[in-house]
């Protein structure tokens, strides 16, 4: 604390698991988006994350209202918030957008593996088999013509999906935005920028998974796809930090008065988690990285270290920038004359381990889920190429489970 | 029924289709609070009707002596948490040194008074030009941020223009605190839900004046009803310099300050 911080802001309000919330959305907008490229603009390169990041996504919205609801003062009465909306709010949507998501996501992914999981309940006996057949929702056909309104549907709700997962993370951005109480949060653009960066973490995101599990596989990795994937991240982590750069510049041109807080705020207070992290080292350094390689300047065989190492930096920038909007935000006093301080504990419902729990809870709920449906090995030849590849028997979840689950 | 109807209209007005349907489900839902007016810890006195005052609370930080004796009082009349951070108001002391500094400091939030206080630290040593208390209740704000974002209608405002949180109906999501420019709201520890200043709508709504203006030996806190010209704080607002605080907010504060030095916020 320094300087004169009023009474009741003692407290930080939203801690670490709030950070959390927009940093979990953001993976599954970003994941989202990556399939939709394959599936609405038929970028071919990425087939092979297609719907990978599907079961990605879904894995993490499961996950995203737990924070929240953790963090509640009653969190038995988390629910009224569908009951009883109050609809000035930019709150009072969260469950609503959250749930339409939810359903478009498990509507997609079904629609994308409906054909492996008959393949499978035919293939397969026991609770099993049983399990797949209720999966497959009695709808078994595996026709032409099936498959054909399968392709239809999916490309129709991968293309909603993309202004829904804009609307899902533009609103989180909102959620802060709106707040005119804080100098540091009020800001038009802040929905966009938590937009582009949730796109960005959501592409490095796939880009790690999709090395580290075909790495434990044994499976090939398919260059062209974490090159294109590289791309993406180049293109979309460029303009993220162009208008995350407008937008401080703009305030401290205009220089109003809350900029004296404000660049005390990013200069004195979080300098290490704002100009190290995110933006030297989560920016920065992966752009200049990224750009080289789309140079053409990086020899073939260390493309994918190099590639996964830009795209873990770019995923600890976009957590500090996270850090540095939710808790910086909160540092500012209302009085404009001081700053408190906040340092997570380590445990406690609202501690450091509770965090890393909700972190690695999505990790767990997609090895479970591509223990059923792995996206890597499909029984039915995958949309479009109109080759049948050879039935494979359904995966054997405890050992996929095991070499998976046991890593993360 | 009468004000539930009421509310249900109010509400139409504004919200989607599916936000009605499920508005109106929510009296036939098991699970579903009342509504916001109809229930709360800060309800009305028996009998009272709301919509015929318009309360203002008038603060002369010329005339505070920094006693603290108001912040005692409310945290004694409300049940507010002896804990420092929990506060539904407070006393500040400005402090302006020779060398053009301005201080300012509320020492466990003015609840011991200031006459044993130190200095703030950079203040100690210098010269002092001039220094006064500011004591700090809700605005209770016409146009406010609080009762707009919370996100289950647990705050709201009354007809009489008092803002209020239903704390059986609140799910501590801190989002109204986030939103309070003037830091007035705090999440009481033990009921973990929002808690703020009433103006003593308990005792106001009974014809008594809140705590901490009753108790004040000096006046400096100032209380009343705008509709009766009559009244103290009528003729303090129509001849004297009044001023609210972050007026750039557009909350439209019902707390005005007399003669309010430039510095305060
Ligand atoms: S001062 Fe804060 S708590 Fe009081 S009405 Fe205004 S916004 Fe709400
Ligand atoms: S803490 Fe309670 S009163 Fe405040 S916004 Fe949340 S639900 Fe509403």
């Amino acid at each position: 604390m320094e300087g004169y911080v009023f009474p009741n802001e003692i407290e930080v309000q939203w801690s670490l698991l709030i950070v959390l919330y927009p940093f979990i959305t953001g993976l599954v907008a970003g994941a989202f988006v990556v399939s939709s490229l394959y599936h609405v603009f038929n970028i071919k390169a990425l087939k092979p994350v297609a719907s990978f990041s599907l079961l990605m996504a879904l894995s993490f919205m499961f996950v995203a209202p737990m924070p929240l609801m953790a963090h509640l003062g009653r969190p038995e009465r988390g629910f009224q918030i569908f009951l009883t909306p109050n609809f000035t709010s930019a709150m009072a949507g969260f469950g609503y957008i959250w749930l339409m998501y939810l359903i478009l996501l498990l509507t997609e992914t079904w629609l994308v593996f409906r054909r492996d999981i008959v393949r499978y309940s035919q293939t397969t006996s026991g609770i099993k088999g049983l399990i797949y057949q209720v999966l497959s929702l009695g709808r078994t056909d595996l026709s032409e013509s099936a498959r054909r309104a399968d392709e239809k549907a999916i490309k129709v709700l991968a293309a909603v999906g993309i202004p829904a997962a804009a609307l899902l993370h533009g609103y989180v951005g909102f959620l802060f935005g709106a707040i005119k109480a804080n100098a540091w949060w009020s800001t038009p653009l802040m929905p966009i920028i938590f937009l582009l960066s949730a796109i960005v973490s959501g592409i490095a995101l796939l880009i790690v998974m999709y090395i580290i599990t075909m790495k434990l596989l044994k499976r090939p990795i398919d260059h062209d796809c974490v090159n294109s994937m590289a791309r993406w991240l180049l293109v979309f982590l460029a303009f993220d930090l162009t208008i995350e750069g407008l937008e401080v510049l703009s305030m401290a041109y205009e220089a109003e008065h809350s900029w004296e807080v404000v660049s005390e705020l990013i200069t004195e207070r979080i300098p290490v988690t704002y100009f190290g992290i995110q933006i030297v080292l989560g920016s920065l350094i992966p752009l200049a990285i990224l750009g080289t390689l789309a140079a053409g300047q990086i020899r073939k065989e260390v493309i994918i270290p190099t590639v996964f190492a830009a795209a873990v930096l770019v995923m600890i920038g976009v957590f500090a920038m996270r850090w540095n909007v939710v808790i910086g935000g909160q540092l500012i006093s209302k009085s404009m004359r001081g700053f408190t301080s906040y340092t997570p504990p380590l445990g406690g419902r609202e501690g450091v381990l509770a965090a890393a729990l909700f972190l690695a809870l999505p990790f767990y709920i997609f090895s479970a889920i591509t223990s059923f449906i792995p996206p890597w090995q499909r029984p039915t030849e995958d949309y479009g190429d109109g080759v049948e590849t050879p039935t494979e028997a359904a995966p054997a979840w405890e050992t996929s489970r095991g070499r998976i689950g046991g890593d993360f | 029924m009468a004000l539930s109807r009421r509310r249900f209209l109010k509400l139409g007005a504004n919200a989607t289709v599916g936000g009605l349907l499920i508005y109106t489900l929510r009296g036939v839902l098991p699970s579903s609070s009342p509504g916001a007016a109809d229930a709360g810890t800060d309800d009305a006195a028996e009998g009272y009707t709301p919509g015929d005052t318009s309360w203002v609370f008038i603060i002369d930080t010329m005339a505070c002596i920094g006693c603290g004796r108001c912040v005692r009082a409310c945290k004694e009349e409300n049940d507010v948490p002896l804990e420092p951070h929990c506060n539904r108001t407070w006393v500040e002391r400005y402090t302006f040194t020779t060398d053009g500094e301005v201080y300012v400091d509320s020492p466990n939030s003015g609840y011991d008074g200031f006459a044993d206080a130190e200095l703030p630290e950079g203040a100690r040593g210098k010269e002092i030009t001039r220094s006064f208390f500011v004591p700090k209740p809700c605005n209770q704000c016409d146009a406010s941020p609080c009762t707009q974002v919370c996100p289950v209608g647990a705050t709201y405002k009354t007809d009489d223009g008092i803002v209020l949180v239903n704390q059986d109906k609140c799910i501590g999501c801190r989002y109204c605190v986030q939103a309070c420019p003037y830091a007035m709201r705090y999440i009481h520890p033990r009921k973990g839900v929002a808690d703020k200043c009433t103006w003593c709508y308990h005792r106001i709504t009974k014809g008594k004046l809140p705590a901490c203006v009753q108790i004040c030996p000096v006046g400096a806190r100032k209380f009343g009803d705008l509709n009766d010209p009559e009244s103290e704080v009528s003729k303090i607002l129509a001849e004297r310099n009044v001023s609210v605080l972050k007026p750039e907010m557009g909350t439209k504060p019902k707390a005005f300050f007399l003669d309010l030095d430039g510095e305060v916020v």
